[in-house]
């Protein structure tokens, strides 16, 4: 069971490629189910951010509004923003 | 093993080799026509770097190039390969510093392209352990010419994965993901290689669909008979650095390993401690560098093979003492050939700069292509791109200031 408003997701620019824009919208009632959700809209998008052991790779940070997020358990409500950024490292 | 060779030649080839070479190019060529493919089509270099993909298209005369790039700018390229059984699909291996790893497919030659929906991944580990995660894919060989779109994948850290799509999507391949003795001859991530530890040289017997090769740095050479049914290691005769058991799996890094086209049942292997020859169906690794120069070892990554001549066969030399620098020895660098299956080697060095050349090749950054005479391609990791026409008797500069390379392979295509 998903929520009935869209949650609004902040894209990092690496992944636009998927998306086309830096601003989409996604359902699901926890993390992981806006990831999925992603997913099915723009295949291949999932597995650049969270591995096989559905841990969220090394150099993404994911935020649900102000707050780091490390559990694709985390609840998410129907006002919440996501952000999925990049960290940036090396040359 | 019983298998019938398709060895044509004797080993026993005098040092004089080179001198008689042009009759042998007629009875290479002649039995190159009889398989239909004593000339090339026009050529093409496919060029993985750690900040894109590259394609060269080459004339038929492979002396000029036409640059086609950069395809995923900014993407660490660890392999692109083309499909030799269609001549038209392409699989890139790609990653980010940042991102997942992933495959990327095409079949018009990179004018557009197509990802994976399922790349190679290792298997969701049970609750409470410690599964793992694909860095990256290092290493794609496409399956036997009786398996269209079946494809192979070597990870890091060391996984294999096969596609049965033309690379769209991947599952783990036999047992050795998980098998407990293999993971341990894979050892830690720290055992391996300074970007991580890597499963390569996948290679497909091409009489037999069933009998594969892989190898693992660290963790040796292994085979199967049945298909991945059953693996077995292929290591008697190999050393590993002094003071270690060689009879630990785990010390065993071999850099590189090729089947000769022309005859099967011979390997030749560039390894962390020297390089060999393998006839089957012995199982014992002969160091075919103890040939080299004393000056110069038998260090190196990168091997590569004549596709006729079982008896050819060229390495790249690089500086293993003290902290392995691995660049050119001396700072001069020089390709080895051998024209008599290892018992010999000859310095091609001709076009190269003569001092102050601190080049690195990486293992997958040299190939040979099917030509007659046979070219030969390297990347170096400053990003210059070398080629010889000639078998590397005379070497030509065709790319400067590419990214780090980390791949160089040949490929034919029509027209």
């Amino acid at each position: 069971m998903t929520a009935a408003a869209p949650i609004e997701v902040s894209i990092a620019s690496p992944l636009v490629s998927y998306t086309g824009t830096d601003k989409v919208q996604a359902l699901g009632e926890t993390l992981g189910d806006v990831l999925n959700d992603l997913d099915a809209r723009f295949p291949g998008i999932r597995f650049r951010m969270i591995d096989e052991q559905d841990r969220i790779r090394k150099h993404i940070r994911i935020f649900i509004n102000d707050e780091q997020v490390r559990d694709l358990a985390q609840s998410v409500r129907p006002a919440d923003q996501v952000w999925i950024v990049q960290a940036l490292s090396g040359g | 093993m019983a298998r019938k060779s398709v060895r044509s030649r004797s080993e026993n080839k005098s040092k004089s080799v080179l001198k008689s070479r042009s009759k042998k190019r007629s009875a290479k060529a002649a039995a190159a026509s009889s398989r239909g493919r004593a000339r090339p089509s026009a050529g093409l270099l496919l060029v993985a770097t750690r900040k894109g993909a590259w394609l060269y298209h080459g004339d038929r005369s492979r002396k000029q190039w036409r640059v086609d790039g950069p395809h995923f700018l900014g993407q660490i390229i660890n392999h692109m390969v083309l499909d030799p059984r269609d001549r038209r699909t392409m699989l890139v291996a790609a990653s980010t510093g940042h991102l997942g790893p992933t495959i990327f497919r095409t079949i018009d030659f990179g004018r557009s392209w197509q990802e994976a929906t399922r790349p190679p991944a290792f298997a969701k580990a049970a609750e409470g352990q410690v599964g793992r995660t694909v860095k990256h894919t290092f290493w794609l060989t496409p399956a036997h010419k009786d398996e269209p779109g079946v494809w192979y994948a070597g990870t890091s850290p060391q996984g294999l994965f096969r596609s049965e799509d033309g690379g769209l999507t991947w599952e783990p391949y036999s047992s050795v993901n998980d098998d407990p003795q293999y993971r341990a001859w894979m050892g830690t991530e720290q055992d391996g290689t300074p970007d991580g530890p890597k499963m390569h040289s996948i290679i497909i017997d091409p009489r037999d669909a069933a009998h594969m090769y892989f190898a693992m740095s660290s963790g040796g050479v292994h085979e199967t008979l049945d298909g991945g049914k059953h693996w077995r290691p292929l290591v008697e005769g190999l050393e590993v650095v002094a003071g270690f058991d060689a009879k630990n799996l785990v010390f065993h890094d071999p850099h590189c390993v090729r089947v000769c086209p022309s005859n099967p049942d011979r390997l030749y292997q560039q390894n962390h401690c020297g390089i060999y020859r393998l006839d089957r169906p012995s199982t014992l690794w002969k160091r075919v560098g103890k040939a080299m120069p004393a000056d110069i070892g038998d260090v190196g990554f990168p091997m590569v093979v004549h596709p006729r001549d079982d008896a050819v066969a060229w390495v790249l030399p690089m500086d293993g003492q003290t902290v392995w620098p691995r660049t050119s020895i001396n700072g001069e660098p020089a390709v080895y050939g051998t024209w008599d299956a290892g018992k010999s080697w000859k310095r091609l060095a001709q076009g190269f700069p003569k001092s102050q050349a601190w080049w690195t090749i990486k293992r997958q950054a040299m190939a040979a292509d099917m030509g007659d005479p046979v070219g030969i391609y390297f990347g170096t990791t400053s990003g210059e791109l070398w080629a010889s026409g000639n078998e590397g008797q005379s070497w030509n500069c065709i790319a400067r200031h590419l990214p780090e390379i980390y791949a160089v392979e040949t490929a034919e295509r029509d027209g």
